[in-house]
């Protein structure tokens, strides 16, 4: 099980701030997740689209597509940022 | 703590003294306010709210200013960035650091500020005339960062 969270822009449009996922067996980095939310189809493959600049964090660290993704993770999209 | 993210305002006055209290070698104080416009790619914002990631947010801040005081000989630095909603001319964000000379100073403030704006997770969300809408986020501040490319190790 891990925690999805969706932040801004994209929480409005998914319609919620964060899931619990069961992840099957062959999502095992952030490449792999995403393309597996991607196949949910509508607004999912939209937004997570390869050509959107969306920004993927774990465990509040910045990762990149090859980062792991493991049960109990915390795996955070995020838009590009506009503070300040 | 060197960072903090609040919805309350905050008093540059206030801050500065404390920043400074009780260290004698600091001869130097540079602070940036960074404010809520009321026209944005002129239309007219009436309100604006920011979100963040709580827990990330304020772990992002804190390693920037950590970079800032490897790279800088500051002697302090303080970040406090609002969120909730906000009105123009309201006060968002505030950076400042404390130095023995302006050099230091002057340099981790900006240093602080492009950082904070391309890598903390911050977003904001603009009440217009026309509607809300999240705001894009700028190439321009995304070059402005860059002009501080890490440093050869």
């Amino acid at each position: 099980m891990i925690t999805l969270l969706y932040f801004a822009r994209l929480r409005e449009t998914f319609g919620f701030s964060s899931e619990q996922a069961n992840l099957p067996a062959d999502v095992t980095d952030v490449r792999s997740l995403t393309e597996w939310l991607r196949r949910r189809g509508g607004t999912w493959r939209d937004e997570l689209a390869q050509d959107k600049p969306v920004r993927v964090a774990v465990n509040q660290d910045m990762a990149t597509a090859d980062t792991a993704v493991r049960d109990g993770d915390e795996v955070a999209f995020l838009p590009p940022v506009t503070g300040g | 703590m060197p960072v903090r993210v609040q919805p309350e305002d905050f008093d540059l006055g206030a801050e500065i003294l404390n920043l400074r209290r009780g260290n004698t070698g600091i001869g130097a104080v540079a602070s940036f306010v960074g404010l809520v416009r009321d026209l944005n790619h002129s239309t007219t914002v009436t309100e604006m709210t920011l979100e963040h990631y709580p827990g990330m947010t304020e772990k992002a801040l804190a390693e920037i200013v950590e970079e800032a005081k490897r790279r800088w000989n500051i002697i302090n630095a303080l970040v406090i960035h609002r969120i909730g909603p906000l009105k123009p001319s309201d006060q968002i964000v505030l950076v400042a650091v404390s130095s023995a000379h302006r050099g230091d100073a002057f340099a981790a403030c900006e240093f602080i500020m492009d950082y904070l704006k391309t890598k903390a997770p911050f977003w904001k969300k603009e009440q217009t005339e026309a509607g809300a809408h999240w705001v894009d986020a700028r190439e321009s501040d995304e070059s402005a960062a860059q002009r501080w490319a890490a440093p050869s190790a």
